[in-house]
């Protein structure tokens, strides 16, 4: 029978101590028990990255053909659903009338007085009276979107992408209340009918989400330029924000710009030449 | 008397406890669906993780491959056994349903078997199911 003594007792304490001391230490050195330990996941060679990626949108090469195209493409390649589209009735025979308030866009073109409302003076230069401008996801630095999301699902990534992980998107709409910027659109119904050409090299998305431009992120990933980059005929570049010698702030820094709503604090990422 | 009472209620309710057992006994049940390696894995035979562990736990791998996709921006897995994936469900030839040619039989054979009813394909595209 052991004697119980006090001494005993501190000493047994003093060594139970110490375990519990080394055991972070301990853990630190075992091998990582989620699956095999030398599997890696990294980017594809050719990936396009950026500290911030940004948009510059040269207004004065655009024009409603060059507009056109580039929704068409982003919208298409996307799998954006048009309510206009003529409903195949034998595939989906029980498709309700659409409702085109609940539209869903990615990018879209806007009168200057919608897109830059601050900016409307009482003796505007004419061309801007008349004129539409291309409007998408700002890919905000400081994204008020980002905030509202009670699931994560809207984010920012490093490289500044503000991203939508549709899988965690639970519908609640708080990311359209604070966007000021009108970006995002709510799947208030099941869009496939509403698809004319699926593309399989993208998802579609359900019922009950949220959803908005990613720019390309897809396609960056796979060294890329974005859709609407492509098809702007030269009007739209993206690039790194933050590297001084990358193409947008070449163009930034030889031309006046402006941004969406800036006063807002959002930081957008998207410039309009003007 | 008493006794009597007692002795049938058990038995009735030892029999009703176990009617998942006896009823799979006397019912004839579905042999589990044999895995089916088709299209070019038949050839390619380059796994993403070994059989076992692939079947306890490809939901977390994808579970994980999608954060490193959306999140991080990493879209290729090299396996512990050097082969490399592209971590997509069913864009490209080197993604789960490009080199598992069948859905049907590479997803829905077990998934059906089981019950499990994963919503994956409420959004992801089976490149095969367009037409």
């Amino acid at each position: 029978m052991m004697k119980k003594s006090r001494r005993h007792f501190l000493k047994v304490a003093g060594i139970a101590a110490i375990g519990l001391g080394a055991a972070p230490a301990m853990n630190f050195a075992a091998p990582d028990t989620h699956g095999p330990a030398d599997a890696v996941k990294t980017k594809h060679p050719d990936a396009l990255t950026a500290r911030r990626w940004g948009m510059v949108i040269d207004t004065g090469k655009l024009n409603e053909n060059i507009l056109k195209q580039i929704t068409d493409v982003c919208h298409a390649r996307h799998n954006v659903p048009d309510f206009n589209h003529e409903v195949d009735r034998e595939k989906f025979p029980r498709t309700r009338p659409v409702n085109h308030k609940q539209e869903i866009k990615w990018i879209w073109k806007e009168k200057f007085h919608y897109a830059f409302p601050y900016k409307e003076d009482e003796f505007l230069n004419e061309r801007f009276k008349n004129m539409y401008f291309p409007v998408l996801c700002n890919h905000c630095k400081n994204p008020s979107c980002v905030r509202a999301c009670p699931t994560q699902a809207t984010f920012s990534r490093a490289d500044g992408i503000v991203m939508m992980d549709y899988h965690r998107c639970i519908g609640c709409r708080f990311c359209m209340a604070a966007c000021p910027y009108g970006a995002r659109s709510f799947n208030y119904r099941n869009p496939l009918p509403f698809i004319a050409d699926l593309d399989p090299d993208f998802p579609f998305r359900s019922k009950g989400v949220v959803e908005k431009c990613n720019l390309c992120a897809e396609r960056l990933a796979k060294g890329e330029q974005p859709y609407c980059a492509e098809a702007s005929e030269g009007a739209i570049v993206v690039g790194d924000l933050e590297d001084p010698e990358s193409d947008v702030r070449k163009l930034l820094r030889e031309n006046y710009s402006i941004r969406r709503k800036q006063t807002l604090g959002t930081e957008p990422s998207v410039y309009y030449i003007v | 008397m008493t006794r009597n009472w007692i002795v049938t209620g058990l038995a009735i309710f030892v029999l009703a406890v176990l009617s998942p057992f006896w009823f799979n006994l006397v019912t004839t049940t579905q042999a589990a669906p044999e895995p089916e390696l088709l299209g070019p894995a038949k050839e390619a035979r380059k796994c993403v993780l070994d059989k076992y562990d692939m079947r306890a736990n490809h939901m977390s791998l994808l579970d994980e491959w999608r954060d490193a996709v959306v999140r991080n921006a990493d879209r290729i897995y090299v396996a512990a056994n050097g082969h490399s994936f592209n971590m997509s469900l069913s864009t490209g030839e080197n993604s789960c349903l490009g080199c598992h040619a069948d859905k049907e039989k590479f997803c829905d054979a077990c998934h059906v078997y089981t019950s499990v009813d994963p919503y994956c394909w409420e959004c992801h595209i089976n490149p095969k199911e367009i037409q």
